[in-house]
């Protein structure tokens, strides 16, 4: 026997297997089978938690996912997880567990010095003081933030994976009490697919608690017969596993949880998984929550929900109590009544608020023949402390009366769980009698079934699970219970406190610490709207979302605006349904998989070189390959210092590349393109520049006729996945009517530059047969067998050229270019002397000077326009603003003072002005040495020669700069042509 | 997350899709002015039903003319790009 | 207006709380009003506070479709920062910041304006390079910017992910210290209370349902209410910027999106700043009450239905972790979603419209909670002189049909690639 109140036998424990666990420090015994709440209590722990506010004692209120006060900490290290409710914590062998939010103990907590001055810190307190300014609110701030709070934070990465998995049916059933178990036995039986999404350990909801025989079997036997036919016709049955989110055409996230909190997973690691289901139709049999009642210290250990105290006694073979008293509102708390009766605990009174006068069902007539009914009476004040109740006083015919008990299970009536119905768009109904709101309209193809439907008795239920699941479902063929099963509610709800409570200590939001008096408060404030009074009090804001205490809240807001519950709003329900392990919702896609890793067809042999290597979107390409002890700087400046002089081989593999053929192929680029391209003659290629439709710079590149009517279009590596998707937009939505192919080509294609005065002597090496192409002109020649095409460009402003080869094929094309330059004293070079020799020669770059705010103009580049437009961004720029001075015009600085011109730093006429001008890229001229930079200055193209300050007060650096041209290396032009 | 049935590949998720723009923000080369600045740079932006070209960017990489409520997110036609919108 | 102050907490203690006022009272619409701002948002209010605080204007009424700070006001990670790159952006969110930093006693109302520090991380050598040039921009303009090495990182935020193995390694991060977050409630509220104090009606379950022109003027509007005059109407409603003006025939450079954020269930103290990433696409930051908030990229598409994609709330779990490992055994406990006003450049329209009378505040994209008090500073401006202040000259309504557009990013035009 685990604990002094485990009943000796019954329960669906399974009592042949002890689990032994921890909580705050001491070990226990309970039963697989037990959550962590259930085998506590059944040790006789009353007391788990401190609430969040006065850190008030608290015990266990619920017996399932509502529950708001009983949060522990479970598990070390990278399986560590705050505020898990012990009510949803099954044990294992080895849960170590610990209570929260208190300290030294739980058991004496100094922060329940705040239930002393309670008075002074009513709800919304802080926007009220604390004045004085931000430094002293920050100071008040970090007291609060060490108050606040609820579990230590994880400091560890998590131990654990997580996965996602797409999953698709006709059905898919939430909840498995007799509705969910019901529809999805109709679907199945109607040829459906089903998928069945149970929260719970095991399958059955409210028939775990209260057992029922149905179709002649016990209910674990039909459980058990339902579970072999749905599975045996193809259906899925996922237990553990939440329903989280109700999202747009019908896609609903299911959380299946295949670990405990801090239990070690299986063999494959996986704590969780989230299924993400596109269902035919949704049918959510989600139940109902037990609602608790106003009274004074209804906060207290011992005072729990009337539901919970029957499932601790059958499911889990708990009592949870000696002497109970019990308040209602309706029929379901005498079934917890007589239970505990049966079970050897006395009733000290079943307080009913119902009036006396009512027709009493055959349940309650069974429960006034043996314990003391009392009609119209309510509950006053539960009385004890940490340690538990030392009983109540209540309202008995009008007289205060005191009761000794130390259990108070307490029924406010039920509310439909409608969180998925709404979160689907639904819309709800009414029903003042039970106070209660249950599903009406439906947006999404979904319908709601038994406790959730509001759906009164087994045999309803079952009936209503069974028809709505299909239209084929006959109501004949419904299982049926017997007739002593069939329990009615007969809610007739009472929202409103004995007038002796007093309501300062008359929770409404056990977590949150929000009292009746805190929403009466708010509302006299003006805090009218729903909205308003739950974020000025916190209502409902708790990790328990409010499940048990929004319609307890919404009701109290009625009253104060004397008008009835629907017409005052409900907050908006959206998901997570409970709260959802981040872990879980990223699954594999963090860390080092947040985003591919691109990887050049040639990074194995780049990596053999062991550069330094730089992210460039997604790309990861070498920026520099040092040599012995050179660090990057040292690196780039011998290499880029060898491509001015011999000569240097780069891989530029990864630039955007499109094949564009087809009659129409020049009339095609002639949109995308700024530039003339009509006019190129084959073999021949230009530079050229691709505008955004609002006429701004997005890209540039070079077009290449290689044949009549066959282009090659390069553009960036950064916006080449941009470019492509520009050109199938141009081609396939602006114009369709062009004889046209566009094929991406990025990937198919590798390419290996080469450049330097020496560069034609490399290509004349590997490429014999072929005569050197003139600058931008291109041939095709054939390289040890790898068919190659070699474009004479020049991006470093040397002689240069770039051949292309079949990605698959590039590998000894590489090495024999690498080889040739190596034999003439040439070197690999990566992209920080790429950046250095385009700085020299003022070649623009995405993210640098192409910066999506300048313009052609801005860039200088006007001279390249095509006179006669028609290209995209053309009529864009004729807008006013890119004709007025004052704009951001490209230019280059020189460094005048010796000083190293900061990138990114601010141009400034002089100390202390508002800058004129930016910084965008800074490097050292290569040959003549001296710091020289790109920028942009206001009116730059008229300032040059004027000296300016570069200035970089985050880094504390500043350099005397003269304005030039953006060249400055063979500002002629001569060295890249023959 | 809506589902989109393309008509290249069935019905899929947003997730392969991305939107382009509303088809009345459709601009050519050889728009006005004052025409590109219309439709480019003002939207109706309906809270309702409205035309809009989405691409199965992950998927066929096909453009598609959907037929959109921007509230209820209820998709009412979804072509290929080259057929005629329906009315 | 009833002072709050530490002996007004004492007091109310001490009588059973039977002193406290109404924060603002529950006014009828009058038949006409000097101006009208359409929407309760905290723009909104602080529209009205100043017109009447600095500019003596009290005839005003706000005028709220549902509960006031309902709309983004109470839908945003209540992050507060200056540091963009755009003297014209820099300049304005600075403003705002210095009001910020005065607000709570300004309004005698505690809005919890923490400056705890907001920055962003650097990833590589060309974010370390971008990063300068924002603070360089902002230093050169009076703002506090500075950087944080590799230690001072690891001493303020010990759960950060610093090492090498990162998909995107922390290589340094930019930072305003005076940047922070605030009580995104509180504000709307405080805003309400101040206003209504200086004679302001806050009108809520109003909703206004046409424009009376006469003359292509307006005088007034149409509400649930019934018809309400008014010698100005200021529209204030970002999100449904394009639904109020359409009323007045016109046509905005705003398409409305969505964008969602999450937080965590409530722990003690992990995190202490805002964080956040440009290359990882998230924000990070931890409220008062201890809850993780986060949020990242947008849904990228038209909608106004106030519900988010799954997919994105996801990605973003994986971005946080990314940042923060430890992160990943907390639960997601609420999600909401945020109609956007997207401009076409990324920044907001304060100013004038062809309309007599109708002036436009909206198209804030994703920025609008922090500029609050600047954006309510400069519309009351512009409310009550009939023109724009300096500070919101540049964000002009008819910018885009002149070019001269105020793009942080250079996105471009197209809402969904910001």
């Amino acid at each position: 026997m685990s604990g002094p109140m485990r009943l000796a036998d019954g329960g669906l424990i399974d009592r042949s297997r002890a689990v032994s666990f921890v909580f705050d420090g001491k070990s226990y015994q309970g039963y697989a089978g037990d959550s962590l709440a259930s085998a506590l209590l059944a040790n006789g722990v009353v007391l788990f938690g401190r609430s969040f506010k006065y850190h008030r004692p608290r015990g266990v209120m619920a017996a399932g996912i509502e529950e708001p006060s009983a949060l522990v900490q479970a598990g070390s290290g990278g399986r560590y997880e705050p505020n898990s409710r012990a009510t949803d914590v099954f044990i294992y062998d080895g849960l170590q567990s610990q209570s929260q939010n208190r300290w030294p103990s739980l058991g004496f907590d100094l922060g329940g010095l705040n239930s002393l001055i309670s008075p002074f810190i009513p709800a919304g307190f802080y926007y009220k003081t604390f004045f004085g300014g931000p430094k002293l609110w920050l100071l008040y701030e970090q007291l609060i933030r060490q108050m606040a709070g609820l579990g230590m934070p994880p400091t560890k990465a998590d131990a654990d994976i997580y996965e996602h998995r797409a999953a698709f049916c006709d059905v898919l059933v939430v909840g498995s009490g007799p509705a969910g178990l019901a529809a999805a036995l109709s679907a199945s039986a109607a040829g459906s697919r089903v998928i069945l999404a149970e929260q719970d350990e095991r399958l059955g909801g409210s028939l775990l608690t209260d057992p029922a025989t149905i179709d002649g079997l016990s209910s674990d036997q039909w459980i058990a017969k339902a579970r072999e036919s749905l599975i045996a016709s193809g259906g899925r049955i996922l237990t553990r596993t939440t329903a989280a989110g109700y999202y747009d055409h019908d896609l609903v996230n299911l959380v299946e949880r295949l670990t405990e909190p801090g239990q070690t997973p299986g063999a494959d690691g996986l704590a969780q998984r989230l299924w993400r289901v596109r269902a035919g139709k949704v049918i959510l049999a989600t139940g109902a929550f037990e609602r608790p009642r106003l009274f004074e210290g209804n906060d207290l250990p011992g005072v729990m929900l009337s539901g919970a105290v029957r499932t601790y006694l059958r499911r889990y073979g708990v009592r949870a109590g000696s002497r109970a008293v019990i308040t209602t509102d309706n029929d379901d708390a005498y079934r917890t009544a007589l239970a505990l009766a049966d079970a050897g605990s006395s009733i000290a009174a079943i307080l009913d608020s119902r009036p006396a006068d009512g027709v009493h069902s055959p349940l309650v007539q069974k429960a006034m023949a043996q314990l003391p009914v009392y009609f119209g009476a309510k509950l006053i004040a539960a009385k004890g402390s940490a340690k538990g109740l030392k009983g109540a006083s209540a309202l008995i015919d009008g007289k205060v009366t005191a009761l000794d008990c130390d259990l108070i299970a307490v029924s406010g009536g039920f509310s439909p769980v409608v969180h998925l119905h709404m979160q689907a768009g639904g819309t709800l109904a009414w029903d003042e009698l039970s106070g209660s709101f249950s599903p009406d309209q439906t947006r999404q193809n979904q319908t709601t079934v038994g406790a959730a439907a509001g759906v009164d008795g087994l045999s309803a239920t079952l009936l209503n699970g069974w028809t709505k699941a299909s239209s084929k479902a006959k109501a004949k063929a419904a299982p049926t219970c017997a007739s002593d099963d069939d329990v009615a509610l007969n809610i007739i709800a009472d929202w409103e406190p004995a007038p002796q409570a007093s309501l300062k200590k008359a929770f409404v939001d056990y977590q949150n610490d929000v009292t009746a008096a805190d929403l009466d408060l708010a509302w006299r404030e003006g805090y009218r709207s729903v909205e308003h009074l739950k974020r000025y009090t916190t209502l409902g804001m708790a990790t328990d979302q409010g499940k048990t205490s929004n319609l307890v809240g919404l009701a109290r807001l009625a009253k104060s605006e004397g008008r009835p519950v629907p017409s005052v709003g409900l907050t908006t329900f959206r998901p997570p349904y409970t709260p959802v392990t981040l872990g879980v919702l990223a699954a594999e896609a963090t860390g080092a998989h947040l985003d591919p890793r691109r990887r050049p067809v040639l990074y194995q042999t780049h990596a053999a070189e062991q550069p330094i290597w730089q992210p460039v979107g997604y790309w990861h390409r070498p920026r520099a390959y040092p040599m012995g002890t050179e660090n990057l700087h040292q690196a780039a400046h011998r290499e880029s210092l060898t491509v001015r002089t011999k000569v240097g081989v780069t891989d530029v593999s990864t630039l955007g590349k499109f094949d564009v053929s087809g009659p129409d192929a020049a009339i095609f680029l002639e949109l995308i393109c700024a530039t003339t391209v009509g006019k190129l003659a084959v073999g021949r290629g230009r530079y050229t520049i691709m505008l955004r439709e609002d006429g701004m710079v997005m890209d540039d590149g070079t077009v290449w006729r290689t044949q009549e009517n066959r282009f090659l279009l390069t553009s960036s590596t950064g916006g080449a996945d941009r470019m492509a998707a520009h050109l199938s937009y141009v081609r396939k939505v602006i114009a369709p009517h062009l004889k046209v192919a566009v094929a991406n080509v990025q990937e198919h294609w590798a390419a290996v530059a080469v450049a330097g005065p020496l560069a034609k002597d490399v290509v004349a090496s590997v490429l014999p047969q072929m005569a050197v192409p003139r600058h931008m002109s291109l041939d095709v020649g054939d390289l040890a067998g790898v068919p190659t095409l070699t474009l004479a460009a020049s991006y470093s402003g040397e002689r240069a050229f770039e051949i292309y080869a079949p990605s698959d094929q590039i590998e000894p094309v590489w090495a024999a270019i690498a080889k040739a330059a190596r034999d003439i004293g040439g070197c690999l070079y990566g992209l920080e002397a790429l950046e250095i020799l385009r700085i020299e020669k003022g070649h623009i770059v995405v993210g640098g000077e192409i910066d999506g705010r300048a313009s052609p103009h801005d860039l200088g580049l006007s001279k390249m326009l095509r006179p006669a437009g028609g290209y995209i961004g053309h009529t864009a720029l004729q807008r006013p603003a890119f004709a007025e001075p004052g704009r951001l015009q490209m230019v280059g600085f020189e460094a005048v003072d010796g000083a190293a011109i900061p990138e990114g730093s601010m141009v400034l006429t002089a100390p202390k002005t508002l800058p004129v001008g930016h910084v965008t890229a800074a490097g050292l001229n290569v040959i003549k040495g001296g710091s020289i930079a790109l920028g942009f200055l206001r009116d730059g193209f008229s300032r040059t020669g004027e000296g300016l300050i570069a200035w970089s007060p985050t880094r504390n650096q500043t350099a005397k700069v003269k304005v030039t041209a953006p060249v400055f290396y063979d500002v002629a032009g001569v060295q890249y042509r023959d | 997350m809506l589902l989109i049935a393309c008509p290249n590949c069935g019905p899929r998720a947003q997730a392969e899709f991305t939107f382009e723009r509303p088809l009345a923000s459709i601009v050519t080369p050889t728009e006005t002015l004052p025409d590109l600045i219309h439709k480019l740079f003002t939207r109706d932006n309906p809270r309702g039903p409205s035309w809009e070209l989405w691409r199965h960017t992950y998927g066929c990489a096909g453009w598609l003319k959907v037929h959109r409520d921007t509230h209820s997110h209820q998709i009412s036609a979804v072509v290929p790009v080259d057929m005629e919108t329906p009315s | 207006m009833q002072r709050y102050s530490a002996l007004s907490l004492l007091r109310g203690g001490l009588n059973g709380q039977k002193s406290w006022q109404r924060a603002w009272r529950d006014p009828a619409p009058k038949s006409h009003y000097d101006v009208i701002v359409i929407g309760g948002g905290g723009h909104g209010l602080a529209t009205a506070y100043y017109l009447a605080k600095v500019h003596g204007i009290r005839n005003v009424a706000v005028l709220e479709r549902g509960w006031i700070g309902g709309g983004n006001t109470g839908r945003n990670t209540t992050i507060v920062r200056s540091n963009y790159r755009q003297p014209a952006l820099h300049n304005l969110f600075e403003f705002s910041l210095k009001l910020w930093e005065g607000m709570s006693d300004d309004l005698n109302y505690n809005v919890m304006f923490s400056q705890r520090g907001a920055m962003f991380l650097g990833h590589s050598d060309s974010d370390m390079i971008r990063l300068a040039e924002r603070g360089d921009a902002m230093r050169a303009a009076g703002i506090d910017a500075e950087f944080m090495t590799m230690d001072q990182l690891r001493k303020k935020l010990p759960l950060l992910d610093l090492s090498d193995k990162a998909r995107y390694p922390i290589v340094g991060a930019l930072n305003q210290p005076r940047g922070g977050t605030a009580r995104h409630d509180a504000v709307a509220w405080g805003y309400a209370r101040a206003a209504d104090a200086l004679g302001v009606d806050v009108i809520q379950n109003c909703e206004v349902l046409g424009m009376d022109m006469v003359g292509g003027r307006v005088t007034g509007v149409q509400t649930t209410r019934g018809p309400i005059g008014a010698d100005r109407v200021g529209i204030c409603v970002a999100g449904n910027s394009g639904q109020v003006a359409a009323m007045a025939d016109l046509r905005l450079p705003i398409e409305s999106h969505l964008l969602q954020a999450f937080v965590s269930e409530p722990v003690k103290p992990m995190i202490d700043m805002v964080i956040m990433s440009q290359s990882i696409h998230a924000y990070v930051s931890q409220s008062d009450k201890g809850e993780i908030v986060m949020g990242g990229d947008p849904d990228l598409y038209p909608t106004y239905s106030q519900r988010g994609r799954p997919d994105r709330i996801e990605g973003v779990a994986g971005q946080c972790i990314a940042l923060f490992p430890a992160l990943s055994r907390l639960r997601m406990l609420r999600s909401w979603a945020g109609t956007t006003d997207m401009s076409f450049d990324g920044s907001p329209i304060i100013g004038t419209t062809p309309v007599e009378g109708l002036y436009l505040n909206g198209g804030w994209c994703y920025g609008g909670f922090k500029a609050t008090p600047a954006s309510g500073w400069t519309y009351a401006h512009t409310l009550a002189k009939g023109e724009p202040h300096a500070l919101n000259a540049p964000f002009s309504l008819d910018r885009f049909e002149t070019g001269a557009t105020i793009d942080e990013t250079g996105a471009g035009p197209m809402p969904h690639h910001r």
